[in-house]
């Protein structure tokens, strides 16, 4: 097999003390192939074994990456997305990156506080993989969660209002700039702890799976991506996550975005084999190394990646490797990165590097994207006008939302639900 | 100064003989009012310590290249090399137990938690094979292993960064929980968990590193330690007693100043130790003054506050003059907006409303926010 330089790939390949029992799993795999879920695990055992459907993927994989090189070289002909395609990656992309900017900005002006972390660098990931995504796919996210709640399509404006602490945010200013939530974008959250976003991930996909085959919902074949870093590859959650989801073959994609570094930890320095995307197969699924600052590259990956998941045919584990152009957080001295390495990726901007291809391949005009640019620009700052014209949460909100019942407040003095006091929500709970 | 000092002496009886020849150095530094910060003051405390006794090291995320995530381990890991400065993956459960077995086996492990919030991936091996074992072994198995990182609420950093888990840790038998407030709390504190044989959970306070407080030579010599399950009185007074710890003390000496301008004398009990709990100091302050303001920025049920009134109502209840207060944060998980966050966690005012419900002033109604 031949393998591009930029994209790596790996199968599980059928162990071969396993072999007699391979046999068996082709037997059983047809009868038992539209009621896998949650059967016996000698059932399950049989499923994961997948050998067919695997090396089926291994080879359609190895046709993707090559194509994506092919594809690269070539000229007009064959072109890996149509106009429109690419102008809609570009604007997602320079939204993200303009959004990122002018939150550092307004950082500086006291608008946002805390820990801000923002994305610049990695664009081509979000972009790459959720504009793929229907509405109805989830997407679980990290503390670096304002871009990928932008590309899922939460709008401009409420994520600016979440962040200058609004009434008007996606969530109310209630969570801030770790925790973006959007139910009707299908945006589970922003986690703020290492980890545990993926669980949640993979929750979200093991309910999609549920609601196919025990629910019957025929046609929900919803798909969630959960995006985290290599850092977080460290942690005991990923490879908890990355057996349960082989073994009940839920429809997640594992997206890393490995920018090398976790706040100041290279990564080498923190993982025995920093090849990520090798865990996957150690789990039984697919692993697969891309670029994560071409958005072109990642796209072809997610495509197929996606569409396993929403075939049911099971996780894939995808390392993009990629680049923040910022400190971890607004925060970070960023003292401990080489500026060469900096230099290097900083010359393989994923935005600049979409529209070279774009151009040199005349699928654009420099105008067209330029329009689309000062589109953006004037989202961003219309965003920034709203935030901060919006008003600040009331005092009420203080007490709402802390349960779905407010019953949960229990009984006041009166006999009644503390809840149903009209004045319950005017002072605090306790003070 | 010297009633610091005074103080000191009487808390720390074991550190009597040790420090009789720094007091005598003090007098010549009193006059220059020398201070610390309070991240300095945990900085040298673990320098002091990794020097004394090998077995001591510090393990956790960014301890060592980056010199800590709040700068606490500033210098430690150019002096005493990436062997005894670990740098760990993002792996709590991982590297907490790792911690836990190397003092089952005869270690010292300091292990860092960039924040408290991050303990919760690893409190099965704090509670489950860090507190429990000595018990379980029937004494074969001692666990001197101290957990420390900043606790509780800082700003603006949302719900999942901003809680205190001192009445968690606090509940559990075989632990010590130490709380830090000045400089001197810190140094000492720190000190004396690490020598300590038990494991101990040290809540540090990201927004108090950076403030200064005065520190005598007593407190700035290497063999000072504070004891542990000793709380101090930061202010002596006869008419209502507020108990706080970690930065609640600051705010209850802040209320202390504005009561005495209006003729209420407040005795503030600074806890230093939440487990282990003074309880004897806090109930003499109690039948002293007959009044009691417990403040914490935790949530208000099953919280320090709630120990702290059961034991007073247990000890001195004949004493009481007033229904004791507990100022506490809202019941609520901790909301972003600045605005709602405020409104969260306890301000100097709401303590000085409660002193003076206690003391049967009139309290005029609170403001809307
Ligand atoms: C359980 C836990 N431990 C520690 C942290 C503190 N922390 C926040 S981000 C981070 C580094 C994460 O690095 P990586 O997974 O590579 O993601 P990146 O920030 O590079 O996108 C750490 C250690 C945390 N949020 N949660
Ligand atoms: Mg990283």
């Amino acid at each position: 097999m031949s393998l591009t330089t930029s994209t790596k790939f790996a199968q599980p390949l059928p162990l071969n003390t396993t072999s007699s029992r391979s046999k068996e799993h082709k037997l059983l795999f047809e009868p038992f192939r539209t009621n896998t879920f949650l059967g016996s695990t000698h059932k399950l055992r049989c499923f994961n074994s997948l050998s067919k459907s695997n090396l089926h993927r291994r080879s359609a994989i190895v046709a993707v990456s090559d194509v994506v090189k092919e594809k690269k070289s070539k000229s007009s002909t064959n072109l890996l997305i149509t106009k429109e395609e690419g102008l809609e990656l570009y604007e997602d992309m320079v939204l993200g990156r303009a959004f990122e900017d002018m939150c550092a900005q307004m950082y500086y002006r006291g608008k946002m506080f805390g820990f801000v972390h923002l994305y610049n660098g990695q664009e081509a990931v979000s972009t790459g993989f959720i504009k793929l995504l229907k509405q109805e796919d989830s997407v679980a996210s990290t503390y670096r969660d304002h871009v990928h709640s932008l590309s899922k399509g939460v709008s401009a404006r409420a994520v600016m209002s979440e962040l200058f602490g609004k009434a008007t945010g996606c969530c109310r200013g209630q969570g801030g700039s770790m925790h973006m939530f959007s139910k009707e974008h299908n945006v589970l959250g922003g986690f703020a702890f290492i980890g545990e976003g993926i669980p949640v991930a993979t929750g979200a996909a093991f309910s999609s799976k549920y609601r196919r085959e025990v629910l019957k919902e025929a046609d929900c074949d919803h798909v969630t991506v959960a995006f985290f870093g290599d850092g977080t590859c460290n942690n005991g959650q990923f490879f908890e996550c990355l057996n349960m989801a082989a073994l009940w073959k839920l429809p997640i994609v594992f997206v890393v975005e490995n920018n090398l570094w976790a706040i100041g930890m290279s990564h080498v320095r923190a993982t025995s084999d920093p090849e990520i995307w090798k865990k996957g197969p150690a789990f039984g699924m697919p692993g697969v190394h891309v670029d994560g600052m071409d958005v072109l590259k990642v796209r072809e990956v997610a495509k197929e990646a996606i569409g396993r998941a929403r075939r049911g045919e099971g996780p894939t584990l995808v390392e993009c490797e990629t680049y923040r152009f910022r400190g971890h957080s607004l925060a970070d001295p960023d003292e401990l990165r080489d500026p060469a390495e900096k230099a290097h990726y900083a010359a393989r901007d994923p935005i600049t590097a979409l529209k070279r291809y774009m151009i040199d391949n005349n699928l654009v005009t420099e105008q067209e994207l330029k329009t689309i640019e000062k589109k953006i620009d004037e989202v961003v700052e219309d965003a920034v006008e709203f935030a901060d014209e919006s008003p600040h949460p009331p005092r009420s909100q203080l007490l709402e939302n802390v349960f779905a019942d407010p019953k949960g407040f229990g009984i006041g003095p009166d006999g009644r639900y503390r809840c149903e006091d009209p004045k319950f929500t005017q002072g605090t709970a306790h003070v | 100064m010297l009633g610091i000092i005074r103080q000191k002496v009487g808390a720390g009886g074991a550190s009597l003989l040790r420090t009789r020849s720094a007091v005598s150095a003090l007098r010549s530094y009193s006059s220059a009012g020398k201070e610390m910060t309070v991240r300095d003051a945990l900085n040298s405390a673990l320098d002091e310590e990794m020097s004394a006794d090998p077995k001591v090291f510090l393990m956790g995320e960014e301890v060592g290249e980056y010199q800590g995530a709040y700068k606490i381990s500033k210098g430690l890991l150019e002096k005493y090399g990436p062997e005894r400065v670990l740098d760990t993956p993002i792996t709590e459960a991982g590297f907490t137990g790792i911690g836990v077995g190397a003092a089952y086996h005869g270690l010292r492990p300091v292990v860092e938690f960039m924040t408290f919030n991050f303990s919760m991936q690893a409190i099965d091996h704090i509670i489950n094979s860090a507190a429990k074992s000595n018990y379980m072994s029937a004494g074969q198995i001692s666990v001197p292993i101290v957990f420390r990182g900043p606790n509780g609420a800082a700003a603006g950093v949302g719900a999942q960064h901003s809680h205190c888990y001192a009445s968690w840790y606090a509940s559990c038998p075989g632990l010590k929980v130490l709380t830090p407030y000045s400089s001197e709390d810190a140094r000492g504190l720190l000190k004396a968990a690490i020598r300590d044989p038990d494991p101990v959970v040290f809540l540090e306070n990201e927004l108090l590193y950076g403030e200064s407080f005065p520190i005598s030579a007593e407190v700035l010599d290497s063999s000072f330690c504070l004891p542990i399950g000793k709380a101090k009185i930061e202010r002596e007074g006869k008419d209502v007693t507020i108990t706080a710890f970690s930065k609640m003390v600051g705010y209850a000496l802040k209320a202390a100043e504005i009561l005495a301008k209006e003729g209420i004398s407040a005795e503030v009990i600074n806890l230093r130790t939440i487990r282990p709990l003074d309880r004897s100091t806090i109930n003499a302050s109690v039948r002293k003054t007959n009044r009691l303001i417990t403040v914490e920025e935790g949530f208000p049920q099953h919280g320090v506050g709630a120990e702290i009134c059961t034991s007073v109502v247990e000890e001195s209840f004949g004493y009481l003059d007033a229904p004791v207060e507990r100022i506490t944060g809202a019941d609520v998980p901790m909301p972003y907006a600045a605005n709602l966050e405020r409104l969260a966690v306890p301000q100097v005012e709401d303590i000085v409303r409660a002193a003076k419900r206690a003391c049967y002033r009139s309290v005029p109604l609170a403001a809307a926010a």
